[in-house]
């Protein structure tokens, strides 16, 4: 069968031309994600996260939606109105756990679509302003996990909610005056969490915009690919329905099943026990530990011993990933090409690895000067080994073509 | 590929590795947990109704008398197998506090089905004042909010012992080797003797906590049996799903080549 596109045209009669003569939505659709949109014909699963990431966003907004009905914004009244969900809200168990444990799938499967991105290359010439995007993206959703996070009001909501607001103590001069009027009020309370359940309702909405606009790039480009070549024409290419579409519906059928693995069976595992103990402004709990999302980047904040420093530090490590797409000084895309390239992805890996680790001890020990060779070289990676590698290394040859490369490995 | 796959596992690897080599976090000097059989955990898990009723009379008569448990109702006990009759006697035992009457006034009254668990002490301060300055949290949620969750309640409850010789208790402290610092203001609450089951299991130190830990298992996750049912279901559901969504995957890029 031959992967080559169809004519965009949608419907001319019936019901279904009235409408698409009056709003082209048909041939829209085709051109967007049906038999009109090309995709490069050797996508491997990696490709899958994408779709997921918008299903996982979905998902939160719709039980977000429905929890939103029953949660009280106060601070004497939240933690048990998150009780009151569990207990005797119908099937609210099922809406909160699906809702906790969804901000962990979306994480995880955005983390593996930026790593995705890192190994092929995907952030560069000409998709430099669609890898922005995502970062934005990406942004955003650290800050509404955290202010979601708060919501239930247990002792590690308040607590995060009270390191997380003082870092911006910090910024000379106007810190603690900006603290304040964070808090609307001299220490966290009330008004702070009313202030981040409303912008915990209104970020994901600002964030299914922006992966709409992050689509709209991806569809002037393109697909990247393992190989990190363009599609030169129709023998490289596959329509994205039916063959994408197919694939992805595999990938989220896995994705579900691991979700509910989670939510029906291990709800809690992911979670800090303390949450279950309702916030007290007097007590302080043994250790303060956000989500495993964002342990890595709590790693580097702790990493340089003073406040101001490790604040620079964690913004710049989300910073230094828009310089990317210059930072890498390579031509070649795709890490498979890049012998040298390869093996520092997999180090960048286990380095952010260990700083989650490190992020969830109590800093300590041994992990004091591990966290800081950790977060040295996250910074190095970037900042000295891309741009330095990327003109040392000589790359293998390219093929010369998609339909070339995967026919050969379908010989062999 | 199937290389990416190898080295994402490489990675993963020495990660773990990495990971087993570093020291325990600090402050965790608490004596390793005992680890009963429980009829709740795993999955095809379920509470054990006869436990739980048990488990129930040990909280009623013993740890009431200290803790709260304010996010379950009398109307909850129906849950666990108690006739409605029987749960309303319960709830009629207590009185809560109501009002304003016709005439403007609080006044007392038997506490009702839709009712939650009336604590022992009007609020913290009063049951600081009555207990030595310690405070007995609320037990709703226990489980839930401790690291080790049913094995760690069961643990502290059968743990309690004569101080070591290089151990000083502080006053109005017993020691437990499960609890951080090992110093904790509850009196060892359960003793041989203390009640007699109503369906005639022996009433032993062992057999109390177990129950009660698996009564407030319940009082902090009661949808625990539910959920496991669902899952079950959706899981086979998705199982199959998957394997349709997979066959249609084989077959639509069969010719691809
Ligand atoms: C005489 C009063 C009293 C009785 C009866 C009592 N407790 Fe306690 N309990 C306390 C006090 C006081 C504390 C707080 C201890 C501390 O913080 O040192 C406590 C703490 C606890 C804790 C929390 C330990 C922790 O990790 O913080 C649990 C669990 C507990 N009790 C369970 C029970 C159970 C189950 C029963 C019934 C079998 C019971 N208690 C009966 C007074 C009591
Ligand atoms: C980007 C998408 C979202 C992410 C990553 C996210 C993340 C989170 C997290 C981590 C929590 C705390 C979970 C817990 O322990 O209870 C939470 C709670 C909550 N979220 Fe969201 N959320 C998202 C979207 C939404 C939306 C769209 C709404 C409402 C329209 C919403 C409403 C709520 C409510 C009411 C709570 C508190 C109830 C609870 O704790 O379960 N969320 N969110």
């Amino acid at each position: 069968m031959s992967g080559s596109t169809q004519p965009s045209g949608g419907p001319t009669k019936g019901v279904l031309g009235w409408i698409e003569f009056r709003l082209p939505i048909f041939s829209f659709l085709n051109s967007s994600v049906g038999y009109a949109y090309p995709a490069p014909k050797n996508l491997s699963y990696w490709w899958n996260f994408g779709s997921l990431a918008g299903v996982a966003l979905v998902i939160q907004i719709l039980t977000g939606i429905v929890l939103a009905m029953h949660y009280i914004p106060t601070a004497a009244e939240a933690f048990g109105s998150v009780e009151r969900i569990m207990r005797d809200v119908n099937y609210g168990w099922l809406l909160r756990y699906m809702h906790a444990n969804g901000a962990s799938m979306f994480f995880a499967v955005v983390y593996l679509h930026i790593f995705r991105g890192l190994y092929y290359g995907s952030y560069k010439y000409p998709r430099e302003l669609l890898w922005w995007i995502g970062l934005v993206i990406f942004i955003l959703m650290i800050a509404t996990a955290f202010m979601g996070y708060v919501l239930p009001w247990g002792q590690m909501s308040f607590w995060a909610a009270t390191v997380i607001t003082n870092l911006f103590s910090a910024i000379p001069l106007v810190g603690t005056a900006i603290v304040t009027w964070f808090w609307g009020d001299f220490s966290v309370g009330d008004a702070l969490l009313r202030r981040l359940f409303s912008l915990h309702y209104l970020l994901p909405f600002v964030i299914a915009a922006m992966a709409i606009i992050h689509l709209w790039a991806l569809h002037q480009h393109k697909s990247n690919n393992p190989l990190g070549i363009d599609m030169k024409g129709p023998q490289d290419q596959l329509s994205f329905h039916p063959y994408y579409t197919a694939k992805d519906l595999f990938g989220l059928g896995i994705y579900l099943i691991i979700f509910a693995a989670l939510v029906f069976y291990v709800p809690n595992s992911l979670s800090e026990p303390v949450n279950y103990v309702p916030a007290n402004p007097l007590q302080t709990p043994p250790h303060i530990v956000p989500e495993w999302y964002l342990l890595p980047f709590y790693a580097i904040l702790r990493a340089v011993p003073d406040k101001l420093g490790g604040v620079i530090a964690m913004a710049g490590a989300l910073v230094v990933l828009f310089a990317v797409p210059w930072l890498d000084t390579s031509k070649v895309r795709s890490a498979r090409f890049r012998p040298i390239f390869k093996w520092l992805f997999w180090v960048f890996v286990v380095d952010a690895i260990v700083l989650g680790i490190v992020g969830a001890h109590p800093p300590g020990g041994a992990y004091v000067p591990i966290g800081q060779i950790a977060t040295a070289y996250y910074f190095l990676h970037f900042l000295v080994l891309m741009p330095v590698i990327g003109k040392l290394e000589s790359p293998l040859p390219l093929p010369d073509s998609i339909a070339t490369a995967v026919l050969a490995k379908g010989k062999r | 590929m199937r290389t990416l796959v190898r080295s994402a596992g490489v990675a993963a690897l020495a990660a773990a590795l990495f990971a087993a080599a570093l020291p325990a976090s600090p402050a965790e000097d608490t004596a390793p947990l005992k680890t009963p059989q429980w009829s709740f955990t795993g999955v095809m898990g379920g509470f054990d109704t006869a436990a739980l009723q048990r488990g129930f009379q040990v909280f009623d008569n013993v740890c009431a008398a200290c803790h709260s448990l304010s996010f379950v109702a009398y109307r909850n006990l129906v849950d666990i197998g108690l006739p409605e009759a029987k749960a309303k006697e319960v709830a009629a035992a207590k009185m809560v506090t109501d009002g304003p009457n016709d005439q403007g006034e609080m006044f007392q009254r038997p506490a009702i089905l839709a009712d939650r668990f009336v604590p022992p002490f009007a609020n913290e301060n009063a049951a600081r004042y009555a207990m030595n300055g310690a405070y007995p949290p609320d037990l709703s949620l226990i489980v839930k909010a401790r690291e080790g969750g049913p094995d760690y309640v069961y643990s502290l409850l059968t743990g309690f012992a004569d101080a070591p010789h290089d151990v000083t208790l502080a006053a109005g402290m017993n020691y437990n080797p499960y609890f951080p610092g090992h110093q904790i203001a509850m009196p060892p609450p359960l003793a041989e003797g203390v009640l007699d089951y109503a369906d005639g299991t022996k009433a032993t130190v062992d057999q109390m906590a177990k129950d009660v830990t698996q009564f407030l298992e319940w009082a902090a996750e009661p949808k625990l049996g539910e959920r496991k049912r669902m899952g079950l279901g959706v899981m086979l559901f998705l199982l199959v799903l998957t394997g349709m969504f997979y066959a249609v995957k084989r077959a639509v890029w069969r010719d691809v080549h």
